[in-house]
């Protein structure tokens, strides 16, 4: 992974100087609540409902052992012992005292992490693929792009003022994993019709409020010119995104008021002027990146292992696991692992310290010392070899690790809700929990198979509930909390916005909604639908029926 | 004193601001329940009557908005010609409309751009734009609500006058002007990314150790 250099090192403690000057004006009264805001969440930091929030950076998901460590101790010391990994592959803490925040990124700081452009109104944390660089339909390795997006977005002082929030997604693979389509800017490598690698510019996709898929607006992009091109996008939207009404300030609103082939156009016209500017990537500079992320260090192995078969036939539960949460990788005799951060009663995407520590030290013995974050909320180990996967699971089940159930109903990807966050309408980790314990029975939840279960706790929609299989989103009617849902949205490739079945539901109904969803399902599939083809094919209309059956009764 | 930073230096004021007299009717628009703080891009700064209605005194060096400019070019050009008269104009007019104003952007000797709310970054692109697309070389000035933080910022993007607020001080502010050494992205200040301006290690070479992490090795 990429490694810092004395210039990555010095402009993060020169960061961490100034936050610290910045909250010690704030204390002091210098700086007014409204001045000090941007300040602090350009560094990460919320105000929430009990306590502040920050959030900490974990560039493109991807961290070592001695960061995961670090982030364990700075649990313990400044906040109660655990963290809550997000879909933004970051780490959030719940409860640090704003007092403690500069002292907590210089912490960060000896290990080459922090909190820069985490959240405000500018360019966030740059997201990707968890299987960037091992995917078997990988076509380019999206991770030196976003290492060089990553550096030219760090303080970009063009674009330290945006209408909004602004997120860059990249995807090196057939099959997209990193949600080019719900982004602001989706950038995705693909091989053109002469087998040359080109990049489709997405713009305009995004959840929240108004969930929009994007639209392409550059069809085949040179990668030398990623960072002039979004600088145009940029640059457009930042003189022209709706100011007025932050409802209305995302890029989307705009490529939407002009028509993706006008806001095309305005950036081309932009582009013409600066397109072979000094920030044309180099290919030196790509292959320097590229040098942090090179294969080459896996040893060379046949795909199979005599003892690997040996555990799985022999122990169903491991059998189970391997099948849920080992994934196929590029190298043979290599596989990645999803540790499940997604057991029953647990907020999805929450880790203790010292789970943190297990999974520190199982990457470290088992993993080339490096973790990954994914947009799931769980971690993933990406480079374990076949004769140690029981080991790993052996480790990993003690430690509550080991949930069989990536991409199951209860791999639900969930926003901290209303427990934690003052923005949201409804608690959303009660409704994931008492989904999970309804769906208990491991038998079942493999019978149902790939769902994709999404909650958020708002319409910001932090929990992707537009596009899950089954989305929930909690909503505010008269100061109670209630439950829309939505079903038919997907990510990927051939991405799609779910549809609303209906009115909404208390929370207690919520669990016995999903169970009558899953029912239409198994009464009408064919061998081999999954969950969202049988919506896909049938439309919301049986499943609509059989959930409010029950209220015409 | 002056809270006008120009090259580095807190210097004395020899501009006079010139702006528009308050609308015969101010309307409180709302979006969405919320008072809408920023205006819209392209929107109309002025009304006829307010920009007949500016008093422009007959102090020597003056800075007049753009809609009053544009209304009144004739009255000022006198003035213009002897380069007495800089143009300002707000986040949400368009810097088209000033270039569109002159016949050469470089006869006028001082543009500042309006900083509504220290959020507002429009200025940072209409600034990046007068430096490159359209070769600006005078004085350019953020006045408004502009405070240290956005120092930084506003420099690299072609800014090289600051006009910070009149409750802070501009002494301490200078010292964001500071705030990092050594950027990664190229900008007006200077157009070269990291990339281009150093020779930067790959990776082979981070494994021997040679590359400083703070807390491991504290070699450098």
């Amino acid at each position: 992974m990429y490694t810092y250099d004395d210039i990555d090192q010095r402009l993060i403690d020169e960061r961490v100087a100034q936050y610290r000057d910045q909250t010690r004006r704030y204390l002091a009264g210098d700086l007014t609540d409204d001045e000090y805001r941007p300040l602090r969440l350009q560094n990460g930091l919320y105000i929430q409902r009990h306590a502040p929030m920050l959030r900490i950076a974990v560039p493109y998901g991807l961290m070592n052992s001695r960061q995961l460590r670090k982030l364990a101790d700075i649990t313990r010391r400044y906040d109660k012992g655990y963290g809550h990994f997000s879909t933004r592959q970051n780490l959030q803490l719940n409860w640090p005292k704003l007092e403690d925040v500069p002292d907590i990124l210089a912490e960060l700081a000896t290990v080459q992490m922090h909190g820069i452009q985490t959240s405000g109104s500018c360019i966030r944390a740059i997201t990707t693929d968890q299987f960037a660089g091992i995917a078997p339909d990988e076509i380019v390795d999206p991770r030196p792009l976003i290492e060089i997006l990553r550096q030219w977005s760090s303080f970009h002082p063009e674009f330290a003022g945006l209408p909004r929030k602004f997120k860059l997604a990249v995807s090196g693979s057939k099959q997209d994993r990193a949600l080019v389509q719900a982004h602001d800017i989706g950038l995705e490598f693909y091989l053109d019709a002469e087998n040359k690698i080109a990049i489709r510019v997405w713009v305009g996709g995004g959840l929240g409020r108004t969930p929009i898929l994007g639209t392409v607006i550059r069809e085949h992009l040179e990668w030398q010119h990623a960072l002039t091109y979004c600088e145009s996008i940029l640059r457009v939207y930042n003189l022209y995104g709706r100011r007025d009404n932050a409802y209305k300030a995302r890029i989307k609103i705009l490529v939407k008021a002009l028509g993706a082939e006008e806001f095309a156009r305005q950036v081309e016209a932009d582009w013409e002027h600066h397109k072979d500017s000094p920030s044309t990537i180099t290919q030196a500079e790509f292959d320097r990146v590229a040098s942090f992320f090179a294969p080459g260090r896996h040893a060379t192995m046949p795909d199979q292992d005599a003892a690997f078969d040996a555990a799985r036939a022999s122990n169903p539960a491991f059998a189970a696991w391997a099948k849920r949460n080992v994934h196929s990788h590029k190298v043979p005799g290599y596989r990645a692992v999803t540790l499940s951060l997604k057991p029953t009663g647990i907020a999805p995407g929450d880790a203790t310290a010292e789970q943190m520590e297990v999974m520190a030290n199982l990457a470290e013995k088992y993993s080339f010392g490096e973790l990954r974050v994914s947009h799931e909320q769980n971690i993933i180990l990406a480079d374990v070899k076949l004769g140690d996967l029981f080991t790993v699971w052996e480790i990993a089940r003690v430690h509550g690790l080991a949930t069989p159930n990536i991409g199951l109903l209860t791999d639900i990807i969930c926003c901290p809700g209303g427990d934690f966050c003052s923005l949201a309408n409804a608690k959303s980790i009660p409704i994931a929990q008492a989904i999970q314990e309804k769906f208990d029975d491991l038998d079942y939840l493999h019978d149902i198979g790939d769902l994709e279960l999404n909650i958020s706790g708002c319409m910001n929609s932090c929990g992707h509930h537009h596009i899950g299989h089954i989305g929930v989103l909690g909503v505010d009617k008269d100061g109670s909390e209630w439950y829309q849902i939505t079903i038919g949205g997907k990510q990927g490739s051939d991405a799609s916005i779910g549809t609303v079945i209906g009115p909404s539901f208390a929370a207690e109904e919520v669990p016995g909604v999903v169970s009558r969803l899953i029912e239409t399902y198994i009464a009408n599939r064919t061998e081999e639908e999954r969950f969202i083809d049988t919506v896909r094919r049938l439309g919301i209309a049986p499943y609509k029926a059989h959930v409010y059956a029950k209220e015409a009764a | 004193m002056s809270n006008l930073i120009k090259n580095n230096a807190i210097v004395a004021d020899e501009w006079t601001l010139i702006t528009l007299p308050a609308p015969a009717e101010e309307t409180v628009r709302k979006q969405a329940g919320k008072v809408v703080i920023f205006k819209i891009t392209g929107e109309s700064a002025a009304t006829p009557e307010q920009i007949s209605s500016t008093e422009i005194p007959e102090a020597a060096k003056i800075i007049v908005p753009l809609t009053v400019w544009q209304a009144r070019k004739d009255e000022l050009a006198a003035r213009a010609a002897r380069r007495e008269v800089g143009i300002w104009l707000e986040s949400f007019e368009l810097l088209e409309d000033l270039i569109n104003s002159v016949s050469d952007i470089n006869s006028v000797p001082l543009i500042a751009i309006h900083f509504p709310r220290a959020v507002d970054g429009r200025g940072f692109s209409q600034a990046t734009l007068l430096r490159t697309r359209y070769g600006y070389r005078n004085e350019l000035r953020a006045i408004g609500d502009v405070l240290r933080d956005q120092l930084y910022f506003m420099n690299r993007c072609g800014f090289d006058a600051f006009s910070i607020r009149a409750d802070r001080s501009a002494e301490d502010a200078l010292a964001s002007l500071r705030d990092f050494s050594d950027p990664y992205q190229g900008a007006v200040d200077n157009p070269l990314p990291v990339w281009r301006r150093h020779t930067r290690v790959a990776h082979h070479a981070a494994a021997s150790g040679r590359v400083f992490t703070r807390s491991e090795d504290e070699v450098d």
